[in-house]
Parts: C-alpha cells; structure tokens; sequence
C-alpha cells in the first residue's frame, strides 16, 4: 500500500465543507473549532456584560454603542457569528442524526453506564438536549435585544459628551423585572454550562490533545469553566431582578 | 443459586426477535456466565427447544469472540473481563438477568445473541497491518524502541476486537476499536512507512461500515475487557488531522 491511496473518503456531513470536515474525525473537528471560537465569543459576552453591574447605565449602554458604531466591522463579525453558530448547529444536528442511523434497533434493557474511565452523564449524553435549548434560546435573546426597541420607540440616552445612544439598559432592566423572564435566562444559563463542561473536554478529544495522564484534570477544568460561566450569565437577570425590587 | 433469564430470541437476520424468559435454579456460582448459557441450553435441548446461539472460542478472555450486553451493559457488571470471564457468583441468587446481542447498524444480528463483526474485519483489512519483506530474522534490538511507546503500543495492541466498544456507544461508534489497531502501529518504528495511509484508510473504512461518530463520551473504554485507554482516539484523531492535511 502506497501513500498515494490514502484520500479522504468523505460521505457525511455539510456538503458545502471541504472533503476533511465531511469524515467522521472532520466532522468532530468542525465541532471542536466552532465550539472553541463560540467559547470565545461568550467569554468576551460576559466580560462586556459585567458593565450592566455598573450602579449607572452610563459604563453600559457606552459599551454598547461603541459596539454599536462599528460600522462594517460589526456586521462582519455578526455574519462571522451566524456562521460559526450555523457551523456548530448544523453539524451537531447532522451528527446525532448519524448516530440513530448507527443503531437503529435500540437495546431493550436500559443501557447503564460502566463507570471507570466513562464520562457518560447528564451533560455527556444530552449535548443535543442542552444545544437545542440553547439555540431556542438564542432566538429569543436576538429577538428581544438585537431586534428589540431602540431609538425610534423612545429608548434613546444621553452618553457623556451629549452623543444620543440607545438605551439598551433600560431595555434590559425593563426586561429583567419580570421574573418569568428572569427564570429563562438562570435556567438556560445551566443548560450553557452543562454543555461546556463536556464540550470542553471533548474539545481536547476531538482536536487530538488529549493524554491519558491529564484526561481527568480536564474533565474537570470543563466543569470549572462550564460553572463559571454559568454562574457570570446567571447572576447578572438576579441582581438586576433584586434592583428593580428595590433590595 | 436460581436465576430469571430474559434472553434475545431471533431465528435469523430477517425475523423480528423477541425477548424470551427462561428460568434456571440449579445455577452454580462457579459456573462462568457462558457456562451458565452452555448449561441453559442443556436443559433447552432436554425441554425440545431449540439451544440459545451465542458465539464463544477460547474462554479465557483473549480471542474477542464472547460477548453479550448483560442488564445493559456489554460484557456485563465487571470491568476488564470479556463474558467469558464474568462468573455467576457476580450476581444475586435469584436475580433477574437480561441478556441481548450488541446492537449496531454496522453488526447484524445473524441469530439470538450472534451478531456479524465482519464490519471489524473490514476495517482491519483497510490498513491494520504493516507490509514486511519476510526474510532472515533480523537481530533484536537492531530497532530501537522506547520503553513508553513499547507499553502503549502493547497496551493497545491487547484490542480483541470483541466489539464491546461500539455495543456500549450511545453512538454506536467503532472509534476505540479503530484506534487502538491504528495506535499501536504508529506508536512503532515498523508502522512508521504506511502511518499515513493507514489512518485514512482505516478511519473510511470505518465511517462507510456505518458506525455513529464519536461524542467523546467515554462508555467505550469503560466497556472494553482490556481497558484501552481513550487517548487511543485522540492519538488517532491526531494522526488522522495531519495526514489529511499532508
């Protein structure tokens, strides 16, 4: 057998994507780059967030227009963000999709897990469950902030300078008042760590990284860096929440 | 000690099969789970019912024919032990025990408890081997090897190939298997002049057999009677990455 045999013989995945994301390692390394790089946004997400904690809306809503006076760079990176949630989502639907052609007849007794080196739990074998949540999700926060009420239905302010911006505070405190709303977002922020904290892991996995000797440190860490992103996204609707109580 | 089977019962690849309920109360705890099944089928045969077909060969965990999924979990509740291996004194006296063939796309079942692994042999016979000139018998240590990767290799060339692996996916993926056959030949310097091609070709063979994908999940290894460690997967993911990119 000579080098020369080896080609890629793709048949699953996105049709559009290059031969190597369309095998099964290919698939998973889609899955890997998209979900570091979404990672990465939601870090940045939070970080930015963290100014809603501000006592004024003044520190948040000039975050938000400086955001907002991008220009062509922030169309390109929400086009860049459409892509790589569309990348992931496709791809993660495509997947399991592949696995209940894998076995089509289902065992009879539940299966149970062997413990040891498994890292079959909630987390691991719900990623379809907690992903599609979490794209629910995200319409809903698109609809509501991204398309919400701006400027023309009133929500304007003054920033420091006298520049006239949107008021994206007060459409957030208006928002987080409600506690129905404020349940869905602690509640999907649990589903977001859930999903992290096998993502994480199987990042490592799927990119080929992993060592045996470092496989439950990074277990771990996954669980470290699932809470605390969703304790950063869970705190913010409460304490707005308690503010708008007055507490 | 007494035992309540509930047994996958199917005449061939094309009926539908049912679960069938046995009952034994003779069971010795010494028996293996595969004697137990020998000793079932002596009392089937008594009764005028036809025996349980299980596949089975040396009995001693290390030719990868045994293997059942027992109260859903594949080579039943011990790790590290093939069926075979698994003894009767595991289970309470008077426990209910169901017994089912792997279940995979990819592994048809032929009857009751048999299925086809040929998709493995397939996968094998896309690159799971290193082509050598036969010839006079070269001197030993005239190749070096490193210690570590003598172990690791050794620890993946233990693969019997039982199936386990992809009976215990939720996905239903052969990826350990996979890798284990493609590490422990690119861990050596003998593996080192087709590592490549293997890995691709392997790896295709495996996706067009229609194993699932793997999620990372990690019940494989937990399932595996010799315990192949996970890192057999991303070492092949590894390879797989940079010879695809060559």
């Amino acid at each position: 057998m000579s080098a020369s045999s080896s080609k890629l013989s793709a048949s699953r995945g996105l049709s559009i994507l290059p031969a190597l994301f369309r095998t099964s390692v290919g698939q998973k390394l889609l899955t890997a780059l998209t979900g570091v790089a979404l990672v990465g946004f939601i870090v940045m997400h939070l970080l930015g967030n963290l100014t809603l904690l501000a006592p004024d809306a003044g520190p948040f809503n000039l975050y938000a227009h400086k955001l907002d006076s991008l220009g062509p760079l922030k169309i390109l990176a929400e086009v860049g963000l459409v892509a790589l949630f569309g990348l992931h989502i496709l791809n993660g639907i495509l997947l399991k999709l592949d696995h209940k052609r894998a076995r089509p007849v289902s065992y009879g007794y539940a299966p149970k897990s062997k413990g040891g080196p498994s890292y079959s739990n909630a987390s691991s074998r719900n990623m379809i469950v907690s992903g599609s949540i979490l794209l629910f999700f995200l319409i809903l926060h698109i609809v509501q902030f991204r398309f919400g009420p701006s400027l023309s239905e009133g929500y304007t302010t003054l920033l420091d300078g006298g520049v006239e911006a949107r008021d994206l505070h007060r459409l957030i405190v208006e928002t987080f008042s409600n506690p129905a709303m404020v349940a869905i977002y602690v509640g999907t922020t649990l589903f977001l760590g859930s999903h992290v904290r096998h993502g994480f892991w199987s990042m490592f996995q799927s990119l080929g990284l992993m060592k045996q000797s470092r496989s439950r440190a990074l277990y771990a860490a996954g669980l470290v860096v699932g809470l605390v992103l969703a304790v950063g996204f869970l705190a913010l609707p409460i304490v707005l929440y308690f503010r708008s109580q007055g507490v | 000690m007494k035992l309540n089977l509930e047994i996958w019962r199917q005449k061939n690849p094309k009926t539908q099969g049912e679960f069938k309920k046995y009952s034994l109360d003779d069971v010795s705890p010494n028996m293996s789970f595969l004697e137990m099944l020998d000793h079932l089928n002596e009392k089937l045969i008594r009764d005028g019912i036809e025996p349980v077909e299980f596949d089975s060969d040396c009995r001693e965990g290390i030719c990868g024919s045994c293997g059942v999924i027992i109260n859903g979990q594949a080579h039943g509740p011990k790790v590290g032990v093939a069926t075979c291996q698994l003894y009767m004194r595991h289970f309470e006296d008077g426990a209910t025990v169901v017994v089912e063939p792997w279940r995979a796309k990819a592994f048809p079942v032929v009857k009751d408890l048999v299925v086809n692994r040929s998709a493995y042999d397939r996968i094998i016979q896309a690159g799971g081997y290193v082509s050598t000139k036969t010839g006079g018998h070269p001197d030993a240590n005239a190749i070096l090897v490193p210690k570590q990767d003598a172990d690791k290799a050794f620890e993946y060339a233990t693969c019997i190939g039982c199936g386990a692996c992809a009976a215990a996916c939720p996905n239903a993926s052969a990826s350990l298997f996979t890798a284990a056959k493609i590490s422990h030949l690119s861990l050596m310097p003998q593996g080192q002049p087709e590592k490549d091609a293997r890995v691709v070709n392997m790896v295709n063979q495996m996706d067009m057999e229609g194993f699932g994908n793997c999620s990372n999940i990690g019940e494989c290894s937990a399932a595996c009677p010799k315990q192949i460690p996970l890192e057999a997967i991303a070492s092949m993911k590894s390879d797989y990455i940079k010879a695809s990119l060559k």
